[in-house]
């Protein structure tokens, strides 16, 4: 039971480091709690859908209960969505931070955001589930007591690769190098000639395209639905905040963490309960180290 | 025409109810600049809290005891000023956009509680059979709500007044010092933490007090009263009216539930029933853009805060 908790818990995980990663990007560079992250989780999820109803999800592969047709349509919906995160910024981000408005008029901003994008996506599909490819698929007892999907091998090695290629882009890129500039300190980049436009614009790009391809996974297992995305916000704002805002491997460790977390809780406590399990987790995060496990101290 | 007349009664009481939410949220966020994003969660606290004391007697549920109106009311009052002063002791240190999740969080914890906790809260059932005070007195729900009307206006007068007062006291100077600069005030002796603690559980009691007098007033209570989305409306009922004016928080209130009740009334009369989600989330839209764009165009609110300037100071 329990190693089967875990085991679950590594995959759900890793979903919810995907979504952290952008999260942990923005709370750190554009220095406010984004609300609407988790949105761009369900848009991505969405558009993805659109395209599989087009292109179909493909005939399954390798054990996988899909093609590479929905990879195609996970990469497609992942750069749009990471578009539509900058455009948000375009339209009311940008405007506010010119205007001198205090980082938390930002969060209130984010939260309207969210609401409206949500709310444009029930406008399209309704309140109703919505699934990818209808193949079942079977567990596979790799040990005793151990029961895994390929499809979540798939995406716990997709997570790991995402990372390992967004890892060496922030180390070697010019942009990347940048944009860990601007986290360390904003007016020291500017000084330093760094362009922060275009810094601005990598980091959304960067949030949403990560956001998209972790509501797309989370959407293949097994449906989509309108709250896909923000019933996941807790989770995923505990994953960046216990990692330590700003650090990659720290989102990546605080989502798997949280992963496993909810669901040992599943095991000892009334279901109905759950939500509340990154909650309480972040709350003994912010009490215990507010800078999280691999985040460094602010002077 | 009497349709109208009840319906317009009705109306004004709950934009009653949530003057009394938004001025709360004003003292948290237009005066001590807190974020708190857990509106609905104490306003949960206070209702519930009220019903589980006062509703009648239910073999099914725990609580209900029955005990007199103003009991409960007080009782509201108190057990949202605990679970605030609690809530509070735990985040009210953290830095502006971590108190924001952190109550976003709370305010979803006691939803959750509301659903699970089903001997006690009677989850999506609800509790009914709520007393409403002096009810034998009046024969007609209409005239019933028109004197729910008038001790509502009362209510929400007597809290306006409270609030300037203590606002214009020496203790509400301290609280606008903390939120345009922390080490300044400190600086002067005054603890910033203290401060801020006292004034998000009086603004978080407020909320208490208005979730005990609004399920009074429709005597029952689900959890669908609840909903987060009602944490989003009074802050946009605070944005609109201008944050930092008490007096903007009544008139936030009231434009905003209107846009909300009108646009409930043309959803309901073109929307067909088969796409009520839609129009469900036609409504959600056009609050979260009016939230949105009066930040972008107007962000001091219809009227915002009025700016005082000390009389001993020299021009």
């Amino acid at each position: 039971m329990i190693l089967q908790a875990l085991t679950d818990g590594v995959f759900t995980g890793a979903i919810v480091s995907l979504g952290a990663i952008g999260l942990s990007l923005t709370l750190q560079i554009m220095r406010f709690a984004n609300f609407a992250h988790a949105e761009f989780m369900t848009i991505g999820a969405y558009l993805a859908l659109a395209v599989v109803t087009f292109i179909g999800p493909g005939t399954p592969t390798m054990g996988l209960s899909f093609g590479w047709q929905l990879l195609l349509a996970a990469l497609l919906a992942s750069v749009l969505a990471g578009a539509m995160s900058w455009w948000l910024d375009l339209l009311v981000f940008r405007p506010l931070r010119r205007s001198g408005a205090a980082s938390l008029v930002l969060v209130f901003a984010a939260f309207g955001a969210a609401l409206v994008l949500r709310h444009i996506l029930v406008l399209i599909w309704g309140h109703d589930s919505y699934f990818y490819t209808r193949e079942l698929q079977l567990g596979v007892m790799i040990l005793p007591g151990m029961r895994v999907l390929p499809d979540q091998v798939f995406i716990l090695a997709l997570t790991v690769l995402l990372v390992i290629v967004l890892h060496l882009y922030l180390t070697f890129h010019r942009t990347g190098i940048a944009m860990r500039a601007m986290a360390e300190s904003p007016t020291l980049a500017q000084v330093c000639g760094i362009r922060v436009d275009s810094v601005v614009r990598t980091t959304w790009l960067i949030s949403g395209f990560m956001a998209a391809m972790a509501g797309v996974f989370s959407g293949l297992t097994p449906q989509l639905h309108p709250e896909l995305g923000s019933n996941l916000l807790l989770s995923v704002f505990a994953a960046a905040i216990f990692g330590g805002v700003g650090s990659l491997p720290g989102a990546v460790i605080g989502g798997l963490l949280v992963g496993i977390a909810e669901n040992l809780f599943l095991l000892v406590a009334n279901p109905g309960y759950k939500p509340a399990m990154p909650f309480l987790l972040l709350l003994g995060v912010l009490w215990l180290r507010p800078q999280g496990l691999l985040g460094e101290k602010s002077s | 025409m009497l349709g109208v007349a009840s319906y317009l009664v009705f109306f004004l009481c709950v934009v009653l109810v949530l003057c009394i939410l938004t001025m709360g949220l004003n003292l948290q966020w237009g005066f001590t600049g807190l974020f708190n994003a857990g509106v609905a969660g104490f306003y949960a606290i206070g209702g519930y809290t009220h019903a589980i004391l006062t509703a009648a007697p239910n073999p099914q549920l725990m609580g209900n005891y029955g005990l007199p109106w103003l009991v409960g009311i007080i009782a509201a009052m108190l057990v949202t000023a605990l679970a605030a002063t609690l809530i509070g002791l735990i985040t009210i240190r953290l830095r502006g956009d971590y108190l924001a999740i952190a109550t976003f969080g709370i305010g979803i914890m006691i939803q959750l509680v509301s659903l699970n906790l089903e001997s006690w809260t009677g989850a999506s059932q609800g509790i009914t059979r709520i007393p409403k005070p002096l009810a034998t007195w009046f024969d007609a729900p209409l005239s019933y709500n028109l004197f729910y009307l008038v001790f509502m206006v009362a209510v929400v007068a007597l809290v306006y007044w409270a609030l300037e007062r203590i606002l214009s006291s020496p203790w509400g100077r301290v609280l606008r010092a903390i939120r345009e600069d922390e080490a300044a005030a400190s600086s002067l002796g005054k603890s910033p933490l203290s401060y801020r603690l006292q004034s998000f559980v009086l603004g978080s009691t407020l909320m208490g007090l208005a979730g005990a007098l609004y399920v009074t007033f429709i005597g029952f209570v689900s959890p669908f009263d609840f909903l987060p989305i009602l944490t989003f409306q009074v802050w946009a009922m605070l944005i609109v009216g201008g944050s930092g004016n008490n007096r903007g928080a009544m008139i936030g209130a009231l434009v905003v539930w209107g846009i909300w009740a009108a646009s409930g009334v043309a959803v309901s009369k073109w929307v067909p029933p088969s796409h009520a989600a839609q129009g469900a989330a036609i409504q959600v839209i056009l609050i979260g853009l009016t939230l949105v764009l009066m930040l972008l165009y107007k962000p001091r609110g219809l009227i915002g805060e009025r700016s005082v300037v000390s009389r001993h100071l020299v021009w």
